[in-house]
């Protein structure tokens, strides 16, 4: 196949398993065998295309024309290739986990959720692959629609007002300012399409565009794009945690979290353009705001107890990074930001499948009541150890290289710019590393250290909490934490396999910044 | 024939309608008044296809030539209209058929088909005709079937919602007309061309600058009595009060056909009056409609979304949405460019689709729920999934979510805007079709999320015969939120003969 055509079947294959997915909806087993050979196919296509990208050839689709002057049109570049390759890959582990979890949780309407599932990894792929800023929105549109009734899965009154949370900042915050910024910029530019080196740049040079109105623009993209959950529009993610835990893991730490970043990032590098950034002084402004937001959402999420939540603020903060990374505008910043997405992809989905087996195994949510669990499920928790380092940014964790470049990048920009007030982003990177540490290494030194004695409190505290709800109480009573053991199979591999691969990313970072090295360039 | 074609739209209908009567047997009638709403679907292609390939059709009614005799002109703006106009009204009688068994008595059947075709008679009259007392005579043809079609309804308000709506529309009516007298006093003849010719002519004689005529005060009257009439018609805000009730207490079916075609109607003929009749210099200059209709249509738009927010009648929450949806068409309209234009032009077809789609959604209800209130849909979701599910998607294309076409009308519009550089109108348009997220969402929460009332219990699935037309619908709003050829590109072609027509009437008269 030539390399046009693996786009167009990379493409086609979520497609395709939404369609497998409702023809064998009358069998779970082959509905679920069959996503799982589509997601490894789509996987492998991803790498034959990836192949060919890498090697800097050009591969693109000019697809359908929406409108005169707007197609819907598709042209890989690096960054895109990456997301594509980390989310179609973690698509196959999250479908093991998914049955699993789903299984042994009995929930109801599968079909629907794993049909979700494959539109909602189309319009990742969609993205990812986007050759203008109009296909990008398009696609970011169709993620936020498609997973709603994952969110709302439940379809409690809890559900449901989480999903209006959801629903309600993503629409209005894409509709409001980003489709109100796309207009500009065609205004502008006389064009959407990315790319290298910004098509805002000539315009500027040329004085059909003041700096005044690009810091306006760039605002606009960056409180638009409200999947990157930069404060303070970061609240529909934590609403979106009703989910139930695949959803969660697979949606909120890859695809629609990282949708969002990914926007910012080609918005920063193909549109604005890395030169137009750094000598406007346009983007200085979003630094500080995702600094700040990175440090609040750690302190925030320190206070948190309910396990998801945690994450969910984790989650917020380490979106803040790679909106710093665009914003800083340096060649290693950029680098950085890029390959956070990955090694934050590959951390927090293992954080959440944690999250979720430990759920499936023993009912509990909340931090407090772990302790001594990491005796009974010594997989799960030592999966957890590895995905915090990775988060944290600590050694073997693929966490520390983007991290590194990050902080890197702000010393560049301190540097080169001559403006020394820079350094106070190098700090609170550091500064939020070390709170990173905070709120998550408790979890599995609790886990692991204490002992489970004082389990009396646990199980009272579980019977104040009346979240559980009464089809689990039977199950949680005839289980304190000695019996259990781990979680169904199907969950407990996936969650070690992208624990190990945190650790081979940072031994695979150098591969990346080779790939993502052609980017920073103009 | 190709040539008749123009007349045939209208006259097929025309005769049609009173033969229904002739017929006896209510089944027979139906299929009957199937036939020719489709056959003059068909015909509305085949005009709109002649159109676009060779360009303005004129048709002399009994071969006498205008100005003295009467003519219909198709032009690419015209045939378009038609085209979904008796394509709407062709989708909604093929929906009809179980909810006219269900809604109107027995012995007032015969009335109904015969009615529709009047009514859809005096819509594509209108579209068609080029002499502007004609588009009075259709305009009256359309809205005196259409007062009688709303009471037809057993609900008895039915009858004062008519009521009010004659008395309405017929204000309306009247000023148009004495803006046609007051025309035909100036220059002497009711052909559109021939007075657009005429009143240039005028300025010519007399002016000194641009327009310094005897008669400008006249005209300017004339102007104002004919926007303000058709703004009745159209429900622009603040006249717009008799479209809720109009549409909430008519049948279903009737209110799908209303609000499928009946508003556009009167866009149209704004368009006609600003473009093709007057210059955009007397329209907008001199008179300063522009900023008061710009200024109207968002209030519009605002107050009547709020007020969609707040109702507990679905069927009120459509009728108001219609309200502030018609506000993007004026606004569009007065944006005197071309991508305004055909914006305006482009969301008169797609919220036709969509507003037609959503009404046939809320038919579906009320035939198995017997209800149109919110309250007792709560939980539809699980006991009739696609009925609820079609309300989504229709409702999704309302809000302008990409890939539907309620989208494309919004874009065009929103560029439109950024061309101007209006930044603060650009800002306006999007905060406002975030109003509609919430009156369409508002709808699908109590759909899935609600314990199941009383009457959903009860309910089942809607007909295989109304879903059919209902997802024909949405498919047809899908397909044209990605492939625009024939939706925008036909709106852009119109557009550009509009804006055309403006320029060449400035040329021929210096």
């Amino acid at each position: 196949m030539t390399p046009d055509q693996l786009l167009i079947a990379s493409l086609a294959l979520p497609l395709i398993a939404l369609l497998f997915n409702y023809l064998f909806s009358f069998h779970a087993n082959l509905r679920d065998g069959t996503t799982v050979i589509v997601a490894c196919l789509l996987f492998f296509v991803n790498t034959l295309l990836a192949a060919h990208v890498f090697d800097e050839q050009a591969v693109r689709w000019e697809g359908v024309e929406m409108m005169p002057g707007f197609r819907i049109a598709f042209s890989i570049e690096p960054l895109g290739m990456l997301f594509a390759l980390v989310a179609s890959g973690l698509w196959i582990l999250t479908t093991v986990y998914a049955v699993g979890y789903m299984r042994s949780e009995k929930e109801a309407n599968q079909m629907r959720f794993f049909g979700c599932f494959a539109i909602a990894i189309f319009a990742a792929t969609c993205a990812a692959f986007s050759k203008d800023l109009f296909t990008l929105f398009v696609a970011y549109e169709l993620m936020t629609i498609s997973t709603y009734p994952l969110v709302t899965h439940h379809g409690t009154t809890e559900a449901r007002n989480g999903g209006r949370v959801y629903l309600g900042i993503l629409f209005s915050t894409s509709i409001g300012f980003l489709l109100l910024a796309l207009a500009w910029t065609y205004q502008i530019a006389g064009t959407l399409d990315f790319k290298l080196g910004g098509i805002l740049a000539e315009a500027h040079t040329a004085g059909r565009v003041s700096s005044t109105q690009l810091i306006v623009l760039l605002g606009l993209y960056a409180f638009g794009i409200g999947k990157a959950a930069l404060m303070p529009i970061h609240r529909w993610l934590p609403a979106a945690m009703v989910a139930p835990t695949p959803v969660s893991a697979l949606l909120h730490a890859v695809a629609v979290v990282k949708v969002g970043v990914f926007f910012v990032l080609k918005v920063a590098v193909f549109v604005f353009g890395i030169d137009l950034l750094h000598q406007s002084q346009t983007s200085v402004w979003l630094c500080y705001a995702a600094g700040i937001s990175l440090l609040l959402a750690s302190i925030v999420a320190m206070t948190k107890d309910n396990l998801k939540s945690r994450l969910a603020y984790s989650t917020i903060g380490q979106l803040s990074y790679v909106t710093l990374g665009a914003a800083l505008a340096t060649p290693n910043s950029i680098i950085g930001g890029g390959m956070h997405i990955v090694m934050h992809a590959v951390g927090k989905i293992t954080l959440f499948f944690c999250a979720g087996a430990i759920y499936v195994a023993t009912h509990k949510k909340h931090v407090s009541e772990m302790k001594g669990l990491g005796r009974q499920m010594p997989f799960t928790f030592g999966a957890f150890l590895l995905a915090s380092l990775c988060i944290i940014g600590l050694p073997p964790g693929g966490g520390a290289w983007s991290k590194w470049f990050l902080a890197t990048g702000t010393v560049e920009r301190a540097v080169e710019s001559g403006q020394s007030h820079f350094y106070f982003l190098t700090a609170a990177l550091m500064i939020s590393s070390l709170l990173n540490i905070a709120y998550l290494i408790p979890i599995p030194m609790i886990a692991f250290m204490k002992s489970p004695e004082k389990d009396g409190d646990c199980i009272d505290k579980n019977a104040d909490d009346q979240r559980p709800n009464t089809s689990h109480e039977e199950h949680t009573d005839d289980h304190p934490a000695t019996s259990g053991g781990e979680a169904p199979l199907a969950c407990v591999i996936p969650l070690c396999c992208t624990a190990l691969l945190s650790v081979v990313l940072f031994f695979a970072a150098g591969w990346i910044y080779d790939i993502l090295l052609p980017i920073t360039k103009s | 024939m190709r040539n008749h074609l123009p007349i045939l739209l209208v006259v097929v209908p025309l005769i049609a309608a009173p033969a229904c009567l002739l017929l006896g047997n209510r089944r027979l009638i139906y299929l009957f008044s199937l036939v020719v709403a489709w056959l003059t679907f068909a015909n509305s292609l085949r005009l709109l296809a002649t159109v676009l390939v060779s360009g303005k059709l004129r048709y002399n009614i009994g071969n006498w030539a205008p100005p003295y005799g009467i003519e219909f002109v198709a032009d690419p703006l015209s045939a378009f209209v038609a085209m979904f106009v008796s394509g709407m009204a062709a989708a909604v009688l093929a929906y009809a058929p179980r909810l006219v068994e269900v809604e109107i008595p027995a012995e007032k059947q015969h009335y109904f088909y015969s009615l529709y075709l009047t009514c859809l008679t005096g819509l594509l009259g209108i579209t068609l005709t080029g002499d502007l007392f004609n588009v009075f005579v259709f305009l009256e043809i359309s809205s005196l079937s259409s007062y009688a079609l709303i009471s037809l309804g057993k609900d008895r308000r039915a009858v004062l919602a008519s009521l009010q709506y004659l008395f309405i529309g017929s204000i309306g009516a009247t000023f148009f007309l004495i803006g046609v007298g007051l025309l035909y006093q100036v220059t002497g003849t009711l052909n559109m061309l021939d007075i657009a010719r005429r009143l240039q002519e005028l300025e010519i004689v007399n002016g000194q600058g641009i327009v310094m005529l005897a008669s400008t005060r006249t005209l300017r009257v004339a102007l104002a009595f004919m926007t303000v009439g058709l703004g009745i018609k159209m429900a622009v805000f603040p006249v717009h009060k008799w479209l809720p009730n109009a549409y909430t207490f008519a049948p279903n079916v009737v209110t799908c056909l209303l609000a499928a075609t009946s508003t556009k109607v009167a866009v149209y003929v704004l368009i006609r009056l600003i473009y093709g009749i007057f210059t955009l210099e007397f329209s907008f200059d001199l008179l300063p409609m522009r900023y008061e209709l710009i200024l109207l249509s968002f209030l519009g738009i605002f107050t009547a979304s709020l007020a969609a927010i707040f109702q507990s009648d679905v069927k009120k929450i459509l009728a108001y949405s219609s309200v502030a949806q018609l506000g993007y068409m004026v606004l569009g309209v007065n944006l005197i460019s071309a991508m305004g234009l055909s914006g305006a032009i482009v969301h008169m077809f797609n919220h036709a689709v969509i507003k037609g789609a959503l009404f046939m959604v809320v038919g579906c209800f009320a035939l198995r729920l017997g209800s149109v209130q919110l309250e007792d849909w709560r939980g539809a979701g699980k006991r009739l999934p696609w009925t609820s599910f079609a309300w989504v998607l229709a409702g999704l294309g309302l809000i302008g979510v990409p890939l539907t076409a309620g989208f494309i009308s919004k874009w065009t519009l929103l560029l439109a805007l950024a061309q101007e550089e209006t930044w603060f109108l650009a800002g306006a348009l999007v905060v406002s079709s975030l109003l509609a997220v919430v009156y369409v969402w508002r709808v699908v929460e109590v759909l899935y999320f609600g314990q199941p009332s009383q009457k959903v219990l009860e309910a089942k699935e809607a007909p295989l015969s109304m879903l059919v037309p209902t997802y024909g619908l949405i498919l047809v709003m899908m397909v044209f939120g990605f492939w625009t050829e024939y939706s925008l590109g036909i709106a852009q072609q119109a557009a550009a003969t509009m804006l055309e027509t403006a320029t060449m009437l400035k040329e021929v008269a210096k």
